[in-house]
């Protein structure tokens, strides 16, 4: 074949299907609806397959990307996911959420002249096609007495859980509510991530051999230290993620009304609000919902609030769309759906409607001042320029704080935020006991999570003496955790600028 | 037949499988169930990991079926012998009322997580009044005894509306130096809430450590009113709206001292001279249409069973 340049491959960005705005806004069914094989091949094609991908380098879990493609185009699609599987357990989730316009597609060669080659629906299209085949994930088992356990079914857990039981380690994973997923299942809508994509595959993970047990809070129910101490666990993997939302503290903010994005998306996702009275958790929406705040967490909420028939849903963020953290895709998405967004504007006070509920939310005006320790422009108040906002529900979603469990229950070693210190091969102040993840970094994404679970296994395996069979990480960059594709550690936020 | 145990049929594929799969054995079981009075009745399952781990002053949120809610109930014993956990609950809303005619002996939850929560503090204190009322007479019931155990001076406080509601009397005289039982009708003990209660304990002990109160938030704010000019530290148990317990929601935060605090993680016990009551009580309130339209819809639904009385034993 002869050699594919930048002039003759496909021009156009292969594009992907998505429902219509005004039918979405009355549905929970995913927005976008993925590639056909047609597509797929087409968007094959535009792949210039470069000897030394910087897509792989830029993928937080090292994906062989130019690998799996080229076997799409020679039409061997179970091989395709073979080699994708190597390196992601969870590609139908990855490529739906992964924020790739900052990692893999954002380094693509074609993207200096065209628009990047579209992995992320390339990566979806495969792992959807694994899922309706029924091809589970190869494993590479080799016999091995380990017993490990994983604190956490999100993402990072999910990760480790997998390379470990591929290692031929019996693995249990803990999860304390009574699903499993994680951020996965309670966070991420339905419309983004339909909970059938996250049971097929985490069912491919019990098919390895992993066991989940629900229900179950470490640290309460059992320590740590009895894991590794009393019921025989060789290593212990702590992925609880960072979710503990973090409230203002302004005046009003105990009203009735206030809530974290974190309660709304919960009593939605995994308890299924949205159809109470049938089901029995209610919601309470607002009339006119206000969601402070514009990362991808904060989309949700606004997204699910617009789904649920709430009548105005307006994003409120201190500053401009510029800074929005939020995924080009799920902004974008928002913006359609008729989403209102007010720039440059912060509550400063959440009114009484004499009842004990919300009356209305007082906020100021902002401008950006100098910039601060994280590179953007510092949100100022501007003077006398208070009014009230209208609004009968206001949701948070202005970041989390790391879960405090683990903190009170063990004896670790935590930074000054509360999050897990752990060395660069993620191995925490006790033997044995690993963490990554949110609980480690500070609010993330869900591949950078998958990418320190991947890393953790690795360290264990070295620490257990088992060898490390998972070839990919031979050309693993060894400095992920800190690069950080786009999110700056110390400032636990996203730091894209949109330039615009 | 108990609905209970058909509600844990397998359903679609997924999640609930997994959920099903998760090893549980046979956790979850209810073992003993004791009705004290047309809504308060009392089940004890097993959990052999959860009654080793439990400790006073923690709570756990049970899942009686697949769909339910997820409802926060304080532990009210565990007997770590016999691998159980007891929990004594009042049917007044929804899913209790459903827990009140589904969970007999041989059923099983279909899921209960915990302990949850800071276990209570029991210091070396030399005399303690343990007040227990309404909702939160069995909860204070493992203080009492942790206390006694710890050798301190146990006098325990509980309210009820009247005689025939009275329950856990011989539990509490087992561990108790002094028990006073208040009844709204002085049909038993003093007529009187628990607040008299305190009053007169008080009265009688001019060195009293510590009280811990545990009820209805009303009850409580009034036992942290009636020890506070006497400057006795006083432990309340908070009992606010939440979804997981793990401090994940934040639907449970609460004001102590002014500063917001979860009360799934950072309590559920507080200094009770701190806490913000009204708050608390007007945060309860959050769902009170919600969940008149949910008992509504259920005994509609069940409108075959005898009509369900909605008062408690106020303490």
């Amino acid at each position: 074949m002869a050699k594919k340049t930048i002039r003759t491959i496909p021009q156009e960005r292969t594009p992907i299907p998505v429902q219509d705005a005004a039918v979405r806004v009355e549905n929970f069914d995913e927005v976008a609806l993925g590639y056909n094989q047609e597509n797929a091949l087409n968007e094959c094609a535009r792949c210039l397959l470069c000897p030394e991908p910087a897509c792989v380098k830029a993928c937080p879990v090292c994906i062989d990307i130019p690998g799996f493609i080229e076997e799409i185009s020679n039409g061997n699609f179970h091989a395709a996911y073979t080699i994708l599987s190597d390196s992601n357990f969870l590609p139908a989730i990855c490529g739906r959420v992964c924020p790739q316009e900052d990692q893999c597609e954002g380094v693509c060669p074609v993207g200096d002249t065209l628009e990047p080659v579209a992995i992320g629906r390339l990566e979806r299209w495969l792992g959807d096609l694994a899922i309706q085949e029924g091809w589970a994930a190869n494993p590479y088992k080799e016999p091995s007495d380990f017993k490990i356990g994983i604190i956490g079914s999100g993402p990072a857990g999910m990760a480790c859980a997998a390379d470990m039981a591929k290692a031929g380690c019996e693995v249990i994973v803990y999860e304390a509510l009574h699903a499993p997923g994680g951020v996965l299942r309670y966070g991420i809508p339905e419309f983004r991530l339909p909970n059938h994509v996250i049971d097929a595959e985490l069912s491919n993970l019990t098919k390895l051999g992993v066991r989940i047990e629900c229900n179950t809070l470490v640290g309460r129910l059992f320590t740590i230290e009895q894991m590794r101490e009393e019921m025989g666990f060789d290593a212990v993997f702590i992925g609880t993620g960072a979710g503990s939302p973090k409230f203002m503290e302004i005046p009003g903010e105990s009203l009735n009304g206030v809530l974290s994005a974190n309660e709304l998306l919960t009593r939605c996702n995994l308890m299924g609000a949205g159809d109470f009275p049938a089901t029995d958790t209610p919601l309470g929406l607002g009339r006119r919902v206000a969601v402070i705040g514009s990362g991808n967490t904060a989309m949700d909420a606004l997204r699910v609030a617009k789904r649920l028939g709430a009548e105005k849903v307006y994003c409120v963020y201190r500053r401009t769309e510029a800074e929005c953290p939020a995924r080009l895709e799920e902004l974008e998405h928002a913006q359609e759906e008729g989403i209102e967004f007010h720039w440059l504007t912060a509550p400063v006070e959440i009114l009484d409607d004499g009842e004990g509920n919300i009356g209305a939310m007082r906020c100021v005006r902002m401008e950006l001042g100098e910039p601060d320790d994280s590179g953007r422009r510092r949100p100022v108040p501007i003077d006398d320029s208070e009014y009230e906002f209208q609004t009968d529900m206001v949701v948070y979603a202005i970041g989390t704080n790391p879960n405090p469990i683990i903190g009170q229950t063990c004896k670790l070693t935590l930074n000054k935020w509360g999050y897990i210190e752990t060395d660069e091969t993620l191995a925490t102040s006790m033997a044995g006991v690993y963490a990554g993840g949110d609980i480690v970094t500070g609010a993330a994404t869900v591949i950078l999570a998958m990418g320190a679970g991947r890393k953790a296994a690795r360290s264990m395996k070295a620490y257990l003496g088992l060898r490390d069979n998972s070839a990919i990480y031979a050309t693993a960059p060894d400095e992920t955790i800190n690069t950080l594709f786009g999110i700056d550690v110390e400032e636990k936020n996203f730091v894209r600028a949109r330039l615009a | 037949m108990c609905p209970i145990i058909t509600a844990a049929k397998e359903h679609q594929a997924g999640a609930t499988v997994l959920a099903h799969s998760a090893g549980t054995g046979s956790a979850f079981e209810i073992v003993a169930r004791e009705d004290f009075s047309d809504v308060t009745f009392l089940i004890e399952f097993t959990h052999p990991q959860m009654a080793r781990a439990a400790r006073p002053g923690q709570f756990v949120i049970v899942l009686p079926h697949e769909h339910s809610e997820r409802i926060p109930l304080t532990i009210a014993d565990f007997d770590r012998d016999r691998g159980t956990v007891t929990l004594v609950i009042q049917a007044v809303g929804k899913t209790t009322q459903e827990m009140q005619k589904d969970c007999c002996v041989g059923a099983r939850l279909f899921g209960v997580v915990g302990p949850m929560g800071v276990p209570s503090h029991i210091g070396s204190v030399g005399k303690v009044v343990c007040v227990g009322g309404g909702l939160g007479v069995a909860p204070v019931f493992p203080q009492a005894r942790a206390f006694k155990e710890s050798g301190a001076y146990v006098i325990g406080i509980v309210g009820f509306r009247s005689r025939d509601l009275v329950f856990w009397r011989d539990k509490f005289e087992s561990v108790c130096d002094e028990f006073i039982i208040c009844t709204n009708d002085g049909s038993v003990g003093i007529k009187g809430l628990v607040t008299d209660g305190i009053d007169s304990a008080i009265k009688k002990h001019d060195d009293i450590d510590e009280v811990i109160a545990i009820g209805p938030p009303i009850m409580m704010k009034c036992s942290a009113e009636a020890t506070r000019p006497h400057k006795i530290r006083t432990t309340v148990s908070l009992n606010p709206i939440m979804v997981d317990g793990t401090g994940m929601c934040g639907g449970c935060r609460v004001i102590v001292d002014g500063k917001q605090k979860f009360a799934c993680v950072d309590g559920p016990d507080f200094d009770g001279h701190k806490v913000d009551f009204d708050d608390l009580m007007n945060r309860l309130g959050r769902f009170t249409e919600e969940e008149k339209l949910a008992v509504r819809k259920w005994s509609e639904h069940c409108h075959q069973s005898e009509p369900l009385p909605h008062s408690t034993a106020e303490g």
